[in-house]
């Protein structure tokens, strides 16, 4: 019986969702928290290797597999089902996961946090397993329920260290956010119903429906997936939820969860067997503006996390743009267009859940040394952490598009699309690739910031002085992430053989395309010398330096006589070029005391980049529709006796309904 | 013997009455024990005679006419209160709003779509009379024993449904519903001991600081 069992691949995934989702309980029984912690973090890599080959296997052999679970609830039958497409998804949960698990046994050790570890580890398995069962969910109530419980894992576990007003407050704003996300697709939900006639998925392609019942439908999962996804303009809970979870949940807030609403949306697409070309031109209007609005603003950040979480944006908004030119392709007959749409767009979601978690890692490794998000105060850690700097090095090329790590692969794939409309008859498509440059150029701005400013120069404050290197259990997942970053770029092709078995579900007419417009083994070659070249070159700058004599001395401070290290080129100063450009998205306010007379007396500065879309449109339609809602809280008596009162109303008017 | 099951039930009715027109904490109590012990003696004149039933008359007759109202006037004692002063509806308001709550209970009872062999009998409407009785004490009182007395009430009015189903009832879910309301009268003793130590009263309408300003 447990034989079979662990043969049949399908039940090792099932069986790998629910040990995640257990990971956490012995940490809340046993006293002594580091074991209990120890004991998740073992139990999360059992669940991943248990599922990673079963998941390989089950794809590339094109396995599928449902199980009906009897339940007594009004919504119908239970099913859970295990396809390319849910089994591509399963992926980045299982890889991110435990590195995440491990990872927190030196970032948040129970040791040192022996207050939350025990809730934090076990939100953290059960987010895991919650994100699984919205993958193999085939009910839209039973789905609904595993979108609810991972929205509020994910909340318990962002609001860890709820001391902080600033913790707290993002939280809220999550909260919210996730809930309007979630009316949207209890929307999506009824009306699926209605056109469907049961809670239970629609099989692929088999949805005709009238045009505006599918637009409805497809405009109640754009806004429901789209903010959980993190698309412009409902992104606005992403960047201070990332910022301010712990790195490791950050990680896997940013690497899996934001997927899940790539995910949703994809499902959804897939029930429809031809979709109107707008649809596809809106998701890739939207992905691009998204993209590019996302790391314009990243550009301006000077927290590093906070960059992490727009860049988050930015890589979603790339994901949602090739999905959009898949779409597009598939309506107009262009099977080219639809497979390197479609292949860029999974590729990336494969990506961004390898480099986003690895830089996330390393964000938190040089917070755990430095004790501040603060770029500008952090400096000279390349010397101090040369492991996390290295690792970091990997994860930044990775998601600026440069070879020849992963990200370039698969924004490779997506120029290759976007050029080949150039010649065709109407070729705006092909202004897809001055804009996915433009956001490229940006990003690469903006990580050369983040590296520079926080790994090279002379440290800016004394806790970036005295910071130490990780410990290994901190580095492992990093070096491990940053590998297969490698892999991706330099063997592209092993990653493509994942997402293919995905293609006939979602673009049936990108079959038609099966050869690769470029030779993979050159690709392979090219990536190696440019490695190579890069290695060859560091050994002779390397020597050269070696050979002649260092001086290090305080940075010139125009003529003032007592120099720090803080007047060296600042994060800030690197962004402000680029952020003048951008400033109707984003606006650096400076707070600072006026300085008057000969000798004016000590002053302050302080300047915090501000979201302009938040601050100037949305804060304001929230609060003027708080004014709107006011007569509520006139209700609110907080006297029991009002409360009886309102329910006595209730049931006597109800009485009289049913008379 | 309809005709006197009938007549305990407009007893019932009266002792509703009774708990909504007096101050006094204790009468409401007693009032309410006997309109519990007049309710557990009742199945045995609607049904026929088995074992389980016996087992239910006298749990409830113990529970409601023993036990938990010896719980309440310990309660009473403890916190040194016998009046219910100052309510938010006064006792002649009380009683005219009760009065007018029963003759709803009868029309609206009429006009339910009951099963024949339950029509004309006065279980349905005595049910819904003595439940909104509950909900005007709930409604109308200060003191956290007057809300006991009336989460009692309400209960009584739903065991005087249950006993057009006391056949199909089940043991278990008859002790069951028994040890909730266990669980909830002694719940509400741990409240009003918490708030006379608190507040040196037991008055329920000054439990609003936790409410969103």
């Amino acid at each position: 019986m447990l034989f079979e069992i662990l043969r049949d691949p399908a039940a090792l995934v099932i069986a790998a969702l629910v040990v995640a989702a257990l990971s956490g309980v012995p940490g809340l029984l046993l006293r002594r928290a580091p074991l209990g912690q120890r004991l998740a973090a073992c139990l999360a890599v059992a669940a991943s290797l248990l599922a990673l080959p079963a998941l390989t296997r089950m794809l590339l052999a094109g396995e599928r597999a449902r199980y009906l679970i009897d339940w007594s609830l009004p919504f119908g039958v239970c099913e859970i089902a295990l396809d390319p497409l849910s089994l591509f998804f399963l992926l980045p949960i299982f890889l991110v996961f435990p590195a995440g698990a491990v990872y927190a046994c030196g970032y948040w050790p129970a040791a040192r946090h022996r207050a939350s570890e025990p809730s934090v580890t076990f939100f953290y398995g059960l987010l895991c397993a919650a994100m699984g069962l919205v993958v193999v969910a085939r009910n839209g109530a039973l789905f609904l329920v595993a979108w609810e419980v991972m929205a509020l894992a994910g909340y318990f576990l962002l609001v860890t260290e709820h001391e902080h007003d600033e913790v707290r407050s993002a939280g809220t704003v999550y909260l919210i956010a996730s809930h309007v996300g979630a009316a949207a697709l209890i929307l999506l939900f009824s009306q699926l119903r209605i056109v469907s006639g049961g809670f239970l998925f629609p099989a692929t392609g088999s949805l005709h429906l009238a045009a505006a019942s599918s637009t409805l439908i497809f405009l109640a999962a754009l806004t429901g997936f789209g903010s959980k996804a993190g698309l412009m303009p409902l992104h606005i809970w992403l960047p201070s939820a990332h910022a301010n979870a712990p790195s490791h949940v950050s990680a896997l807030l940013s690497g899996v969860m934001l997927k899940m609403g790539i995910y949703g949306l994809l499902r959804v697409l897939s029930f429809f067997p031809e979709r109107p070309l707008w649809w596809g031109a809106l998701l890739a209007a939207a992905g691009l503006a998204s993209a590019l609005m996302g790391i314009g603003i990243a550009s301006a950040q000077k927290d590093i996390k906070r960059l992490l979480a727009y860049s988050s944006i930015e890589n979603l908004g790339i994901i949602a743009a090739g999905i959009g030119v898949a779409l597009v392709g598939e309506s107009t007959g262009n099977p080219r267009l639809a497979y390197l749409g479609l292949a860029g767009a999974l590729f990336h979601v494969l990506n961004h859940s390898l480099f986003k978690p690895l830089l996330f890692f390393g964000a938190g490794s040089v917070m755990h040394a430095t004790g501040s998000r603060e770029l500008d105060r952090m400096g000279g850690l390349a010397s101090r952490m040369p492991w996390s700097a290295l690792f970091s090095l990997a994860g930044a090329v990775a998601i600026c598009g440069l070879p020849p790590f992963n990200g370039f692969a698969s924004e490779f794939l997506l120029y290759l699309g976007f050029f080949g409309e150039a010649r065709a008859a109407e070729p705006y498509v092909a202004l897809g690739a001055p804009l996915l440059a433009l956001v490229g150029g940006v990003a690469l701005l903006s990580f050369v910031k983040l590296l520079g400013s926080a790994f090279l120069g002379a440290p800016r404050s004394s806790q970036a002085g005295a910071a130490h290197e990780s410990p290994p259990s901190m580095l492992a997942p990093m070096a491990l992430l940053a590998g297969l970053c490698l892999v991706g770029g330099l063997f592209p092709r092993l990653f493509l053989a994942l997402a293919a078995p995905v293609f006939p579900t979602l673009a049936p007419l990108s079959l038609r395309f099966t050869e690769l417009p470029f030779r993979p083994p050159w690709f392979t070659l090219a990536g190696c010398g440019v490695l190579a070249l890069a290695a060859a070159l560091f050994w002779y700058l390397r020597r050269r330096s070696a050979a002649l004599p260092v001086v290090s001395g305080p940075t010139w401070g125009c003529g003032y006589l007592r120099p720090t290290p803080r007047m060296q080129y600042t994060a800030s100063s690197f962004g402000a070029m680029f952020g003048s450009l951008a400033a109707p998205l984003i606006r650096t306010r400076i707070k600072k005391s006026a300085l008057t007379g000969v000798a004016p007396e000590a002053g302050r500065l302080s300047y915090q980049p501000e979201e302009t879309l938040l601050y100037r449109v949305i804060l304001p339609a929230f609060s003027v529709a708080g004014i709107g809602f006011s007569f509520l809280r006139r209700l609110q008596q907080g006297q029991v006796q009002f409360y009886i009162l309102y329910i006595f109303a209730t049931l006597l008017l109800l009485m009289l309904w049913v008379r | 013997m309809t005709s006197l099951a009938d007549q305990l039930l407009v007893l019932c009715l009266l002792l509703n009455f009774a708990v909504l027109g007096t101050s006094r904490l204790a009468v409401s109590v007693r009032a309410v024990a006997l309109q519990g012990v007049v309710l557990g003696v009742l199945p045995t004149l609607v049904h026929p005679f088995s074992w389980h039933l016996v087992l239910i008359v006298v749990s409830i007759v113990v529970a409601k006419g023993a036990v938990i109202p010896m719980l309440i006037m310990r309660a009473i004692r403890k916190a040194d209160i016998e009046r219910e002063f100052q309510p938010f509806i006064g006792y002649i308001p009380s009683l005219l709003l009760g009065a007018l709550f029963t003759a709803l209970a009868f029309i609206f009872a009429a006009r339910l779509p009951l099963a024949p062999e339950h029509e004309g009998l006065l279980f349905v409407p005595a049910s819904i009379a003595t439940l909104m009785c509950g909900f005007l004490v709930l409604m109308g009182r200060r003191k956290a024993i007057s809300q006991v007395i009336g989460y009692l009430l309400m209960e009584n009015g739903i065991f005087i449904f249950g006993l057009l189903l006391a056949d199909a009832m089940p043991l278990m879910v008859e002790a069951g519903a028994l040890l909730d309301l266990l669980v909830g009268i002694f719940v509400m003793g741990i409240v009003i001991n918490h708030i006379s130590r608190e507040f040196s009263s037991l008055d329920t309408s000054r439990l609003s600081a936790l409410r969103e300003e």
